[in-house]
This record gives C-alpha cells, structure tokens and sequence, in this order.
C-alpha cells in the first residue's frame, strides 16, 4: 500500500495532474507523522502511511501559502475527507481543481483516539483515488454519542463547575483554532477588537466565551476528527463539545456533518417544521 | 428595590426593530404596566442576533436574557427568524452541555400588535428570575479571573 500511495503521487507530480502532494513524513515510526508538502516527483518517497499519521491534512488546503504552491493533492483518511466534504460543500475548495487521496484507515494512533471506536468511515467514499481495503461498519447513535449522554448524567451546576475547571487551564494558544479544518476564517472573530465581542486575555470569562463561540461556529459542520482535542496543549476535552453539537444535529435534523456531500448544510438554511416547543 | 431581600433581576431583551419592539412600544402607549427589570436592546432581526450577545449578556452581569421576534411567517426580511430557530434550537443544547441555565433564557414571539402579550411575558420573565435569584453560577466565570 505504502508503494502505490509513492507511486501514485510520483505520477500525479511528474504527469503535472497536481503541484504539490500533502502527505505525511516520518522521522521515527514510534512518533506522530508530520505534515510534508512534496512538489517533485523524486521526493515522492519521503510520504508514508502507518496508524501514526494523526493530523487532518485537509486543513492545509486553505493556507494561502499552499494555494500559492499550485493544485494540491492531498492524503485522506475517512474522518478526513469528512472535512474535505465540508469544505467543498462551503464552497473553500474545488474538488474538480484538486485530488484527494484517501487511505484505508483501521484506526490511528497508539494508543487508538477516541474517534477511532466510533468510527464508521474507515474506507473514504468520495477521493478521486483510494488506497487499501477497510470495511465500513455502522455504529448506531447511542454509541457514537455515549459519551455525551453520560456527562449530561451530570447535573447543570455540576457540568458548570466540570467545565470551570476544565477551561481555567486554557491558556488560550488559540491551538484548537489554528489546526481546525473547518476554521478558515481570514479574520477570526475572536481577534477582532471593535467592537470586542470576546475577552481576549486568558480569564475564566474570557475562555467561557471563546469556547463557547468556537464550539458553535463549528454547529453542525464539525467533521469530529477530533484534532482541536489532540492540539491542546492543556488536554481541554474539546471532543466533547463538538460531540454535543455533533449529537444535537442528528437527533434533531437527522443530519451528520460531511457524510453526504448533497445534504444541505444545517445552519444556513430552514425548515418550517422546525421544532419551536421552547419558544413561547 | 422594592423586595425585602433587595434583589431585583436584571434582565436583557434582545428584540427586533420590526414585531416585538413595537409590541414594547404598544404597551407603552396603552400605559400597560410591567416591571422596569427588562432591559431592551432593538436590533435589526432576530436573525441578526449573534449568540455571542447572549453571552455578553450574562458576562455583564444579567440574570435573565430574553430574545423575541416576530412570529414564523412575519419576518420583515422574510426568513430571519426561521434561520434564529433553528440556531437557538442546536445553541440551546451547548449551553445546557455547558452547564448553563436554561430557565434563564427565554424565548418568544412577540408581534407588532401584542403589546399584551409583551407585559404578561416580562411580567413571568421577571417573576421566574426572582424567584430563581442572581445568576450566581455564572458570576464564577465571570469573577473567576486570570487562569
């Protein structure tokens, strides 16, 4: 598998089918894979894959200084293109302007992520190409949101205090932001300043409002690659409050963000039966 | 402060320009009486109602926060309000995932010609937030200072 996803890339670079190939590199198999962005065909066998090729790839695609370096091709696994799905739909990329290459994927990392378990895309579905063969199994509802269901156990003066403890370590490196796929905005609301609509230093205040809002710019879009959970430094459970969102749109609009790349995205459009027993 | 305990609800309404403030304003001019706790903040549309403001509102201090506009069918730009529900209908979940107090956010639809309804709905607003008492939970947060 290793020697078709070089080979292929080495004939996407040198048949000019995409500028640069965004891959994974390895220095040391028992460390994560690093991101590498490989331009000439000759340096095709520097990619690897392995369950240490942890990071979303995708989120590369709309860095202006890789639009700069010409049509991309880019390595996915499932829970990535996810992400890809998303950002086509949102119009941030052109699928007919790139290539995706998916890999099979039986799970990353060691010991396995979270997402891992509850994982129903193995194989990708949509990559112009696809390496490797995994069987996509699907995992009902309550087990992809059990760990939602089993905090919300808690009472709301209890999930408060869990969340006050958890967000006074946010030292607000803004990781989670920066490695998001979905996070492409230019200007990030968070960094503007007039108006100041959230407090930037790292206070309980300040922290409650920025993961608040980026938790609920991400509603219904996020893909749960769990990479903002991954990049925090401080070890916040940011997987959990993607998954209530995550959990919220399913149950009440029966929609999975990037799983169908025709659904229409929840937040930006309506319906009129949407349910409204809370307002009066 | 007129309660023996002193406290009185401080509490934020963001309504739109278009239904519920004239609601206010009808209940203003037929000299309806509700309590002076509400705090009213007009804005454009209920679309344009940014969740950040809610939580502005408690940061500042709020014990209640009301959001209203105009009943389904009657936005002023057409669609507004349905895109508001259906953003109210996935933030409530977070905040209740956040711990926050969902008896402490309300919404309605309040119509141009409801100035009723405008009364009795601050006049419950403002009863409920007394007897819940201050938002002490959030003055954690707010209170918490530097991490």
């Amino acid at each position: 598998m290793l020697e078709e996803l070089r080979q292929t890339c080495r004939a996407l670079l040198a048949d000019g089918k995409a500028d640069v190939v965004i891959g994974y590199a390895q220095d040391d198999p028992a460390m994560p894979a690093y991101p590498v962005f490989v331009t000439r065909p000759e340096d095709a066998d520097r990619l690897v894959w392995n369950e240490m090729c942890l990071p979303n790839l995708v989120a590369y695609l709309t860095r202006p200084e890789i639009k700069a370096l010409g049509k991309p091709a880019v390595v996915v696994k499932g829970c990535d293109e996810r992400a890809l799905v998303v950002l086509a739909r949102e119009g941030q990329v052109d699928r007919g302007e790139m290539v995706a290459i998916g890999v099979a994927c039986d799970g990353v990392g060691k010991p396995r992520e979270a997402k891992c378990s509850i994982c129903d895309v193995h194989q990708p579905r949509y990559a112009d190409v696809v390496m490797g063969q995994a069987k996509n199994e699907p995992v009902d509802a309550a087990a992809r949101y059990a760990e939602v269901e089993e905090f919300l156990k808690k009472t709301p003066v209890e999930r408060m205090a869990f969340w006050r403890e958890e967000l006074s370590r946010c030292v607000k490196c803004y990781a989670c932001r920066q490695v998001c796929p979905l996070c492409y905005c230019t200007r990030c609301i968070a960094d503007k300043n007039q108006p100041q609509c959230i407090d930037t230093s790292a206070t309980l205040k300040g922290n409650f409002a920025w993961h608040l809002t980026r938790a609920f710019h991400l509603a219904g879009r996020c893909a749960g690659c769990d990479e903002c959970t991954r990049a925090c430094p401080v070890g916040i459970n940011l997987r959990l409050l993607n998954l209530t969102l995550a959990r919220s749109a399913e149950a009440q609009f029966g929609y999975r963000s990037g799983m169908d790349p025709e659904a229409k995205p929840v937040v930006g459009s309506y319906s009129l039966q949407d349910k409204e027993e809370f307002i009066r | 402060m007129s309660e023996s305990n002193g406290f009185e609800p401080r509490i934020v309404a963001y309504v739109c320009n278009w239904c519920t403030y004239l609601g206010a304003d009808l209940a203003g001019t037929n000299r309806l009486e509700y309590p002076p706790n509400i705090r009213i903040i007009r804005l454009p549309c209920t679309g344009r109602i940014d969740f950040n403001l809610i939580v502005k509102a408690f940061e500042m201090g709020a014990d209640s926060v009301l959001v209203s506009g105009c009943h389904p069918g009657d936005c002023h730009y057409t669609a507004g309000n349905y895109h508001a529900r259906r953003r109210w209908m996935l933030f409530r979940d977070l905040l209740d995932a956040m711990g926050i107090d969902l008896r402490r956010i309300h919404f309605t639809w309040i119509s141009a010609a409801e100035g009723k309804k405008f009364q009795r709905v601050v006049t419950e607003i403002t009863e409920q937030t007394r007897a819940l008492g201050p938002y002490e939970d959030y003055r954690k947060v707010v209170e918490g200072g530097a991490c």
